[in-house]
């Protein structure tokens, strides 16, 4: 029970004030909305509308005749390069890069986050402090070196695949985005699991050992099932990075098959000559986002929750 | 599930690498044509390509006049696993054969004769060290103005053969309540037009001394600074919203007659063809007034790359066919650049297209084709992009003179050396 | 040395000594082996990467790293070209624009941020609604938005041209056009994407405060205003610092953000640091330049972060 919603209940001051009050609240709180949602309703109106409406028209104006072709272009028909098979044929690059990449660095976060709250050494806040400030590295600065180390990968695949018949995900440009984002992601997703595990009852860790639970048991047994909410914060926080990548993805897989959305979306927006079809853009750019926004509000009240869980102070 | 679905992708994965490493029937293609004009130009290749049975890799990253698509190239050149081949600007394919990642396609070159039709000052960017590294596949040049021909019957206008008739030409326009200039206030956009002022200002002997040579003396000297009051001068006559505005939107107020003319290389009109407009009846080119006779270049070029022996076949196979008369014809005309090489009929072409092929020739031939030093072909980049930063300053008022202004070509290109 | 050294479970070792096998052995050594994974990928990868490009910062690398060290002159070319104010150098332009930038935005981001959240927390009628209104612009990158803000910000065509037809004509707001007020656009932009995403960092902070700690503060007497100030934001501190976490990093890296709405501003005048390295590494095959820039970056961001981080992490006596 949230400590503010017993505030509001207070009778302070008279009931005019407290109408006044609340028209106030309710107010500034649609202003801020009509603010968030402009671009995305520009977006949408344009996705809809003709491009003689759109080159005629105002851009904040209503579709006078909404027709549904920019959509169907965008996601069956578009060209990303010489290809052109619609937005749809991206969707699966980006899953699976993106699922693998989400899972193993929010696992990864959750393990160094027990480690950093629950099994201390000397030495821990350094560790820490390390991983965080990893976070600000410049991507583009790695960009180069982090392809040469990938182009060794590739190279030792070869190897393996003349050894064994089969390379092991060495040098596939998927597998290396995935690494890519597991080392660059870390560093967030262990933020988030240590403060998290910070305010986690230090007890019920050691009455687990007394008993004689093993590190991982009381990993899979206690902590795990008691993290939620702050697994959902993560995976939504990475999903969301990763997702929208585009530096990395270029760089790394830029090739038709294995292109993942942001790139193909990329090719379709920024088009150097020729008639911008704007409403096509719109749509394309929409279909692209939708996985980002139907896990923002789909997953939305968990990760509050799982926010305000971590946020608990012991 | 999770792990089921991540252990698949994984073995998915595994097995396309497998497969795909004895291919070699294919050729790999890193470029930045994804619009519909450029890219249907490009499919040509990619069909005369299939028709000697090599698949295309399309590898398109878009944008940026191709920054994204070089980031990408010099990441996949860092990885070792550099494309057959790939689209490069100016000094690009220079800077790879200097680190020794291009291939060597002199052979083909010698067996088809390319040093005969393409044009020398084309060859300064695709021969490195006496070997063949890159295959040209246009020649743009960016001396033009772009005229809606109803808007200048409207205004009484002629073409201007001077740079006074321009800017009477301007006033006339401004007085029948027409943008008169259509600018895209990017320093690219800026630059490419100040490359054809300076050229208008000073003539060929003065261009090539400054920004193909870098002669001290004449980017000091009053001619230069002449040339930054005329640029000066044409700025006045752009609408107040040009900041930021993309090139094409610029030539798209053109042809709808909100603006009389705009200043840009002759890849505006493939935007003037997708409009279905024609020359001569929709929209006029003129070479900007006092540049006739010179062409101010820039040329896309495939660069080929160091591949592995098996390779070379298929890029043999795209070099040669990238040259061939046929494609040239046909990919040029969907561009609106010309053939990069000079022995091509010029029947399909359109007016404009045809005055272009005859100035690249005459050019050519009479020693006035010089390199665009805003688009990167009259220095490296470093100093190209110096010289970029301070005419977009001078248009945009940070620079406020044309003193100041030479005073700060000179010492950016300096420092920039 | 023992793994095991925090006070809550100072137990297990003292137990577990006098059957000190191999196995119990790895069991100490179990939590580190655990977290020397990420540990070593982050020294390689980041830390590693850093002092490659230190390293390249100092050599004569252009189109691509060369590894001779050639001496400082790329920093020396970035310290003259700090003080080149009239007219501005790009490098001036870029950090005097983070400045501005990087200020405005996490100040504002953090301010609206709590704003919001502790409007949303007063019981307010379609919250659920309302959150992912506020919180969807963090989904999109602006490879999306880009086109809509720069139509809506664009004289011509967005806000200005509306309020002109609908009768208010003597409006103007042209900033994205001014050399002046450019990255003030780019401010803009930049908070409505990461403000909601704040605002649900506050507001989940805010529901997880002990509402028997607020009781007994409003018994005393305080008033809505006071009991914010004094307990409210003093508890959320936490939050603050992840929060200044995700913004920081944010805009270190809005690199995206000012091409997109800008490119680069009216005669470079919206660059950031980011935009910078990235011109130089990239485009201008001035690599050395390009990553003395990065180096100076991360080193602002060392003197900034660190002392926070520090304040922040030091071990607090329980």
């Amino acid at each position: 029970m949230s400590a503010i919603t017993t505030l509001a209940r207070q009778p302070s001051g008279g009931v005019n004030a407290r109408i006044v009050n609340r028209i106030v609240i309710y107010g500034l709180l649609a202003l801020f909305a009509l603010f968030y949602l402009m671009p995305l309703f520009v977006m949408l109106v344009t996705s809809f509308k003709t491009m003689d409406e759109i080159q005629n028209g105002n851009m904040l104006a209503l579709p006078q005749a909404p027709t549904f072709e920019p959509w169907i272009k965008a996601w069956s028909e578009v060209c990303s390069g010489l290809t052109c098979v619609g937005m749809k044929g991206y969707f699966w690059n980006s899953i699976k890069m993106v699922v693998p990449a989400v899972i193993i660095s929010t696992l990864l976060g959750a393990l160094n986050g027990y480690v950093l709250t629950k099994w201390r050494f000397r030495g821990a806040t350094l560790v820490f402090g390390l991983m965080l400030f990893a976070c600000f590295i410049p991507f583009q600065s790695v960009l180069l070196p982090m392809a040469t180390v990938l182009g060794s990968f590739g190279r030792f695949g070869v190897k393996l695949q003349n050894a064994t018949g089969f390379t092991f995900g060495f040098g596939n440009p998927t597998v290396n985005l995935v690494f890519v984002h597991v080392v660059y992601g870390i560093g967030f997703t262990t933020l988030f699991f240590r403060n998290y595990y910070e305010t986690f009852p230090n007890e019920l860790v050691k009455a687990a050992q007394i008993d004689g639970a093993s590190f991982f048991q009381i990993f899979r047994r206690i902590m795990l099932p008691n993290s939620l909410p702050i697994i959902v914060v993560t995976v939504i926080y990475q999903f969301t990075n990763i997702w929208n990548d585009f530096l990395f993805a270029s760089a790394y897989a830029g090739s038709g098959d294995v292109m993942p959305m942001t790139v193909a979306l990329n090719n379709v927006v920024n088009t150097s000559t020729g008639v911008v079809e704007y409403n096509v853009n719109m749509a394309a750019a929409m279909i692209a986002a939708l996985p980002t926004l139907l896990v923002y509000v789909l997953a939305g009240r968990y990760f509050v929750r799982g926010l305000m869980a971590g946020a608990v102070k012991g | 599930m999770l792990r089921k679905l991540l252990i698949g992708t994984a073995l998915a994965s595994g097995f396309a690498f497998a497969a795909h490493a004895e291919d070699v029937k294919e050729v790999q293609m890193l470029h930045w044509w994804t619009s519909g004009g450029e890219a249907a130009a490009l499919n040509v290749l990619k069909q005369d390509l299939a028709k000697e049975g090599y698949a295309w890799k399309d590898v398109p990253v878009a944008g940026g006049g191709g920054d994204p698509a070089m980031v990408a190239l010099k990441a996949m050149v860092a990885a070792g696993n550099p494309p057959t081949a790939s689209q490069m600007l100016g000094y690009t394919a220079l800077d790879y054969a200097a680190a020794g990642k291009m291939g060597d396609i002199t052979a083909i070159a010698v067996k088809e004769g390319w040093d005969k039709v393409v044009p020398a000052a084309l060859q300064k960017f695709t021969v490195y060290d006496g070997k063949w590294v890159a295959v040209p596949v246009n020649v743009h040049s960016v001396n033009w103005l772009w005229i809606n021909k109803a808007v200048m019957d409207k205004i009484g206008g002629t073409e201007p053969k001077t740079f006074d008739d321009l800017i009477a030409l301007l006033d006339k326009a401004k007085a029948a309540g027409v943008i008169p200039l259509a600018l895209g206030g990017q320093n690219w956009q800026e630059a490419t037009m100040f490359d054809s002022v300076v050229l208008s200002t000073g003539g060929p002997e003065f261009y090539k001394k400054a920004f193909n040579d870098l002669d001290d003396a004449s980017l000091k000297s009053d001619t230069m600074k002449k040339s930054f009051d005329n640029l000066a001068k044409l700025v006045t006559y752009v609408d107040p919203n040009f900041s930021g505005r993309d090139w094409n939107l610029a030539t798209a107020m053109v042809i709808k007659g909100d603006a009389l003319v705009q200043v840009m290389g002759d890849w505006a009109k493939g935007e003037f063809h997708a409009a279905n407009k024609t020359p001569g009846t929709d929209f006029l080119c003129y070479r900007f007034p006092g540049t006739d006779g010179s062409v101010v270049y820039n040329s896309d070029v495939f660069g080929m790359f160091d591949v592995s022996d098996d390779r070379k076949a298929a890029q043999a196979a795209l070099a040669t066919a990238t040259l061939s008369k046929s494609f040239q014809a046909a990919f040029n005309v969907v561009k609106g650049s010309v053939p990069a090489r000079t022995d091509v009929p010029d029947t399909d072409f359109d007016a404009c297209g045809k005055k272009g092929i005859a100035d690249l020739k005459a050019a050519n031939e009479k020693g006035t084709l010089f390199g665009s030093l805003a688009q990167g072909y009259g220095a490296p980049p470093a100093i190209a992009n110096a010289y970029k930063d301070v005419v977009t300053k001078f248009v945009h008022g940070q620079i406020k003179t044309s003193d100041e202004a030479v005073t700060e070509l000179v010492k950016a290109i300096d420092d920039a050396k | 040395m023992s793994t095991v050294a925090t006070s809550q479970i100072k137990l297990t070792p003292e137990h577990a000594r006098p059957r000190a096998s191999v196995r119990s052995r790895l069991q100490d050594a179990l939590p580190k082996i655990v977290l020397a994974p990420s540990f070593a990928i982050t020294i390689i990868f980041v830390y590693g990467f850093i002092l490659w490009t230190i390293y390249l910062s100092f050599t004569n690398s252009k189109t691509f790293p060369s590894y001779v060290i050639t001496g400082s002159r790329a920093y020396r070319r970035l310290w003259g070209w700090t003080f080149d104010t009239d007219p501005p150098s790009s490098w001036y332009t870029s950090i005097t624009n983070m400045g501005i930038f990087g200020f405005l935005y996490i100040f504002i981001c953090l301010a609206l941020g709590l704003f919001l959240a502790i409007l949303l927390d007063q019981k307010i009628r379609g919250e659920g609604v309302l959150r992912p209104i506020y919180l969807y612009p963090m989904a999109l990158s602006f490879i999306v938005t880009g086109v809509a803000w720069k139509w809506f910000l664009d004289p011509g065509l967005g806000l200005e041209q509306t309020l002109h037809q609908w009768g208010w004509t003597s409006f103007h707001f042209d900033w994205i056009k001014n050399k002046d007020f450019v990255i003030y656009t780019v401010v803009i932009a930049g908070v409505w994407q990461a403000s909601g995403f704040i605002m649900a960092m506050f507001l989940a902070g805010l529901r997880g405060i002990d509402g028997e700690i607020m009781k007994a503060a409003q018994i005393d007497g305080a008033t809505t205003f006071q009991l914010y100030r004094r307990i409210v934001i003093p508890l959320l501190r936490p939050i603050f610092l992840s929060a200044f976490i995700v913004l920081a990093h944010l805009a270190i890296k809005s690199y995206d953000l000012v091409v997109a709405l800008t490119s680069g501003g009216p005669g470079g005048s919206a660059w950031l640091p980011s935009n910078f390295m990235y011109e130089y590494t990239f485009k201008r095959n001035e690599m050395a330049v390009g990553s003395a820039s990065a180096v100076i970056m991360l080193m602002t961001i060392v003197a900034i972060i660190v002392p926070y981080l520090y304040s922040e992490l030091r071990e607090k006596p329980r």
